[in-house]
């Protein structure tokens, strides 16, 4: 270990650390703490100070009804979102994974929607929905297909949604497939190659395997982005129609920022949380079973 | 062979190009857009390119909200988060991996720990904090919590570890003070990952939406996603402004991401760790 002058040390150490540790505690801990006790209050901002009422608001929020449908509306979004985003990334990552000339410029391009805001891509998104001036429709209607009403619509406008944030998505999770598939070794397909083996057999048994754990963390962080859903409700539906794209993240502002129920929203988003949490660790359970670390 | 070359290189470029127009679609529909009178937005068949082609769009947005106001915002607010993020993590990393002492492995942990917890659950205090210090509707306000970000500490701190302690002792031998030696000695050295933490908290604080939705209610105060949020709570209908809004909020970004291409897909792929 270094040796300092003693004195100088922890001059040191206090000074380096002062922001940061500041940081924490008045933006880490402290609301960690406010936001527990918020979650057990009753509280509108303006008159007197929060006044504890137990566990009414967890009881209240798990009562009801919306909270059951913000967690359907959610589960919707995820059956679409994770199946389409896992094959689109990992088919656009196998492309990107080809040597052929002007692939770069491919990938800059695939790249765009990533970099775009969320609002700006989901205003654009708003607009290409539209069931009768937009261009996805107008598109279907020229193959002959009657498009639905999208963001009108109650049973469609998740799924118009889910294709705005796949759109957004792909490139990034690509990517991120794309740095898996170029960690593999090419002699297991020399290997395979040499053994005969065609291009699904290459892919089923070694491309998949060793790219599992990868996959995992795909999985992974997209389920924590489904929860935590947000701007492109606000701007495209604003959590309707007739609440078919209320998300938690939403209720939290709503409920916060717009009809001052703290408490409520509190005890709101310490449920995101335990929901974040439980599906983290189950996704780390459930690895075993199909993800293959290279030992 | 070569004609199984011919074949493989057909499928790879239509499938790549059928990609590629799918990405960009939504891209070309939006310069489109914002090209039409008010007009022409609504009609059917609906034209790709529009007709009388006008700029008027463009100059009823600056009329209607401070656009050029809001991109200066979101510069400032961009580059003023980024340095205050990657010094303060920084500062705080090269203690965690280069001084010892008492409770050093406890309170990175709690580093960590806070890693674990969504922001929407600090955000309603966080507000509360804000007000109460007299801060909201300020950009200290929307950046002070920037101070402290444990994923930019925990990823500075794994890198600064591996400078090795004979250069930081060979300093201090010729007298030099700690702030010289972190400054001159450990931040050139890791200076990869202090690239790709740039792009990484650059990217999210010019994106950031709910806390800055929060904090701001100033319209000269807002920030490009804000204010296009609160131009399509009032004019939501009014597809070409809102196409000439979006535009405007993206062309900086782009114009960055041409110029450090490289910086951000590594800085992404590294980021999806955080999530």
């Amino acid at each position: 270990m270094i040796f300092y002058n003693k004195k100088n040390k922890y001059l040191t150490i206090f000074l380096f650390l002062l922001p940061s540790v500041l940081g924490l505690i008045i933006f880490g801990i402290l609301p960690m703490l406010g936001s527990l006790t918020l979650s057990f209050s009753e509280w509108d901002i303006i008159s007197g100070p929060p006044k504890l009422i137990g566990l009414d608001n967890f009881i209240n929020i798990l009562k009801g009804n919306e909270f059951w449908r913000v967690l359907n509306n959610i589960l919707y979004y995820i059956i679409l979102y994770i199946p389409l985003i896992l094959i689109s990334s990992l088919s656009l990552a196998l492309l990107l994974n080809n040597k052929f000339k002007g692939i770069k410029i491919y990938r800059t391009l695939y790249y765009i929607p990533v970099i775009t805001s969320w609002v700006a891509g989901s205003l654009i998104w708003k607009i290409v929905l539209n069931p009768q001036f937009g261009v996805l429709n107008n598109l279907l209607n020229f193959i002959g297909l009657q498009g639905p009403g999208w963001l009108y619509d109650q049973s469609w406008a998740m799924p118009g949604i889910v294709l705005a944030s796949i759109w957004k998505d792909v490139g990034f999770f690509g990517l991120i497939l794309f740095s898996g598939l170029r960690g593999i070794s090419p002699t297991y397909y020399e290997a395979a190659e040499i053994d005969g083996a065609n291009s699904w057999q290459r892919f089923k048994s070694i491309t998949l395997p060793l790219i599992s754990p990868t996959l995992l963390f795909v999985i992974i962080i997209s389920l924590i982005n489904s929860f935590q859903l947000f701007p492109q409700v606000m701007i495209m539906t604003q959590g309707g129609p007739n609440g078919a794209t209320q998300v938690m993240v939403e209720r939290i502002y709503k409920y916060a920022f717009q009809y001052y129920k703290m408490g409520y929203a509190s005890a709101f988003s310490w449920l995101l949380f335990i929901i974040v949490f439980v599906v983290t660790l189950l996704q780390m359970k459930l690895q075993k079973r199909w993800v293959h670390y290279e030992s | 062979m070569n004609h199984s070359k011919l074949k493989r290189g057909i499928i790879f470029y239509s499938l790549a190009t059928l990609i590629a127009i799918f990405m960009l679609l939504p891209f070309f529909w939006m310069i489109s857009t914002s090209l039409k009178n008010s007009g022409a937005v609504m009609t059917i068949p609906i034209k790709w390119i529009p007709e009388n082609p006008s700029l008027d769009a463009y100059i009823r947005v600056f009329n209607i909200f401070p656009f050029a106001r809001a991109i200066f915002n979101s510069v400032f607010v961009a580059v003023v988060t980024t340095l205050i993020t990657v010094l303060s993590a920084a500062m705080a990393a090269y203690i965690f991996a280069k001084f010892e002492f008492k409770g050093r492995e406890i309170l990175f942990s709690l580093y960590l720990a806070t890693l674990m917890i969504p922001k929407q659950v600090t955000m309603i205090p966080n507000f509360l904090i804000i007000r109460e210090f007299g801060l909201l509707n300020t950009f200290t306000g929307l950046m002070l919590p920037s101070l402290f970000n444990a994923f930019a500490t925990f990823m500075l701190r794994q890198n600064i570890k591996t400078v090795p302690n004979s250069y930081i002792e060979a300093a201090i031998m010729e007298g030099s003070s700690q702030f010289k030696i972190f400054k001159d000695i450990v931040l050139p050295l890791v200076k990869p990952t202090l690239a790709t933490l740039t792009v990484i908290t650059f990217m999210e604080a010019w994106n950031r939406y709910l806390w800055p939705l929060i904090v701001l209610t100033d319209r000269s105060k807002m920030t490009l996603p804000v204010g296009l949020s609160l131009l399509n709570g009032q004019y939501g209908e009014q597809y070409n402004l809102l196409m000439a809004g979006s535009l405007i909020s993206i062309i900086p970004m782009l114009l960055v991401y041409i110029f450090a291409q490289k910086y951000f897909e590594k800085g992404l792929s590294v980021g999806g760790i955080k999530g």
